[in-house]
């Protein structure tokens, strides 16, 4: 493992699932400083010349390869944008790791907005998963501002998993896509937000290509008297197939608002958009009642599967 | 042994009191697998859910095994050993089979994935097809039913509920159905087991029948004996049987 404390060491564990270092290309980033890289045959790491990130390059026909690039601030009061670009070869098809944990016991707000722009060659195929955490009893605000920006060339494929369930304050999460023709996203986002977070989820996917298809799909659970938007658009340029679906659980003093909208721009396109928002359903906690669980675990329950 | 005493269960419609359950009386003995049936309306699966806690009584008392459980909680009772099968199983989005079933074993058994696959089979379910489905819409109305019963299978309480398993399922998967519920009679030991039906397989591997009709019971006995009586009745007798008679 590269140099981590404890403390980073856990947030890693949370976001990336990772105990020891990942097989494969790695970068790992602690309190805005490089603590540990390491780059493939296939796969290179490059830092930015002015500092800002950096650029993942994947070789084309890159198979079977992964790539971990998890961000982890344990100090309070840092506050940062990083630019991270993957270019995605031809025919490739890799994983992508991301993600960022903040632990702040301190006072001062800690701040890390990432900003990734996905290049995706011909044919390729990424599947991408960015989980966000925050912990820390500090007084100071714990935000995170993911900026996603993906170009999908022919006949690529990109499966998104974004994932954010606890502890961060603040988020404002922008995605935009552009597909060409027979390319194919689906982003599934898990979002639970509480206490008094406030969480913004903002996709826009643009389908330019016929054939192009994109699926945009998000539970969210919003409790205590935390507030969530979801407002995600569909525009259809081509003869192509788009979905966006918000499935929200609102408890306590929870408010959600979903905003989806659809654009055809062409005869051809078919768009499609679902939303639902609603407290747990009685039903659901009589039956987990009647197998033996108190409401609470009952509640519990219902909550994690939903967001599994 | 589930003793019921002056049961009664009133709804407020249109400003008017409707009795349900009028000051029912009734005796669930261990060791039998008793059939409750009678008119759509009559009350049948208000007493089920009030056995299982779902709804409370406007009176009267529930007990079992002498235990007063009528002011208990739904998990109270499950915790005491009574188990409910739903007549429209609840969906739920992101759980799946696995998971139900386990909830349903208790975290103690900590039930394992070949043991979970046995209960599956035993409700005549490819265990490796469902054990990782999620229990929502995606699954057909059977299928659900099923993995219903599988839920109270795998609890395996000393008091089992289900109100109408046939509701909702084509015949065909019916009489499928039904030779799960003749096995469980088969190993029913000292457990009892109550299903809402009117299925006549199902009257058939009766120990006792409950006819209930208005809120009250109209006939309660030996299996064989109410079906002959219940299948004799003019209301029984087919419409052109009754044309021909005129």
């Amino acid at each position: 493992m590269p140099e981590l404390d404890p403390i980073q060491k856990r947030l890693i564990a949370e976001i990336a699932d990772l105990h020891e270092v990942p097989a494969g290309a790695y970068n790992f980033r602690a309190n805005s400083k490089l603590a540990g890289r390491n780059t493939t045959a296939n796969i290179d790491i490059i830092s930015k010349e002015d500092g800002s990130g950096i650029d993942i390059k994947i070789k084309p026909g890159t198979k079977n390869e992964s790539v971990h690039i998890p961000v982890v601030i344990s100090a309070s009061g840092i506050k940062e944008t990083v630019y991270n670009d993957f270019y995605i070869g031809e025919g490739s098809d890799v994983v992508i790791v991301a993600g960022c944990g903040i632990d702040n016991c301190g006072k001062q707000d800690s701040q890390h907005d990432g900003v990734h722009r996905f290049f995706v060659g011909k044919g390729a195929r990424v599947k991408y998963i960015e989980k966000h955490y925050g912990s820390g009893d500090g007084s100071g605000k714990r935000i995170l501002n993911p900026v996603t920006e993906v170009t999908m060339e022919e006949d690529s494929a990109m499966e998104m998993e974004m994932v954010q369930i606890k502890g961060v304050d603040s988020t404002i999460r922008k995605t935009t896509a552009k597909l060409a023709a027979n390319a194919k996203l689906l982003i599934q986002e898990r979002l639970m937000t509480h206490g008094q977070q406030k969480a913004y989820s903002i996709y826009s996917a643009e389908l330019n290509g016929d054939g192009a298809a994109a699926d945009v799909v998000s539970r969210a659970v919003a409790k205590d008297n935390s507030y969530q938007k979801f407002d995600a658009c569909v525009i259809g340029n081509s003869a192509c197939h788009g979905h966006t679906e918000c499935d929200a659980i609102i408890m306590g003093n929870g408010n959600v608002l979903a905003v989806p909208a659809l654009e055809a721009n062409n005869v051809d396109a078919e768009l499609f958009h679902e939303a639902a928002i609603g407290k747990i359903a009685g039903e659901q906690l009589d039956k987990l009642m009647t197998l033996g669980l108190t409401a609470e675990e009952a509640e519990e329950q219902i909550i994690n599967g939903f967001l599994k | 042994m589930l003793q019921i005493r002056g049961l009664t269960y009133e709804v407020e419609e249109a400003g008017e009191t409707k009795r349900i359950l009028d000051e029912l009386d009734l005796d669930i003995q261990d060791g039998k697998f008793t059939v409750v049936t009678g008119p759509n309306g009559g009350g049948k699966s208000t007493l089920a859910k009030l056995i299982a806690g779902i709804i409370k009584p406007t009176s009267g008392t529930i007990l079992l095994d002498g235990e007063d459980i009528t002011e208990m909680s739904i998990t109270d009772r499950a915790r005491r050993g009574v188990s409910f099968a739903f007549q429209q199983p609840v969906k739920f989005k992101g759980l799946q089979v696995f998971d139900l079933l386990k909830l349903a074993a208790g975290k103690d058994a900590d039930l394992k994935f070949h043991e979970a696959c046995t209960y599956l089979s035993e409700v005549g379910l490819c265990a490796k097809d469902y054990i990782n489905r999620e229990v929502n819409g995606s699954l057909s109305g059977g299928e659900l039913k099923r993995i219903e019963i599988a839920t109270v299978l795998a609890r395996g309480t000393k008091l089992s509920l289900f109100d109408e398993p046939e509701a909702g399922i084509d015949l065909w998967s019916f009489q499928n159905l039904t030779r799960i519920f003749e096995n469980m009679r088969k190993n029913i030991k000292d457990s009892s087991i109550i299903i809402i039906s009117h299925q006549e397989r199902i009257l058939k591997i009766a120990d006792e029948i409950v006819v209930i009709a208005n809120g009250k019971i109209k006939q309660q006995g030996e299996g064989s004996k109410i079906l002959t009586s219940i299948t004799g009745t003019p209301d029984a007798v087919s419409p052109c049987a009754k044309y021909t008679e005129v």
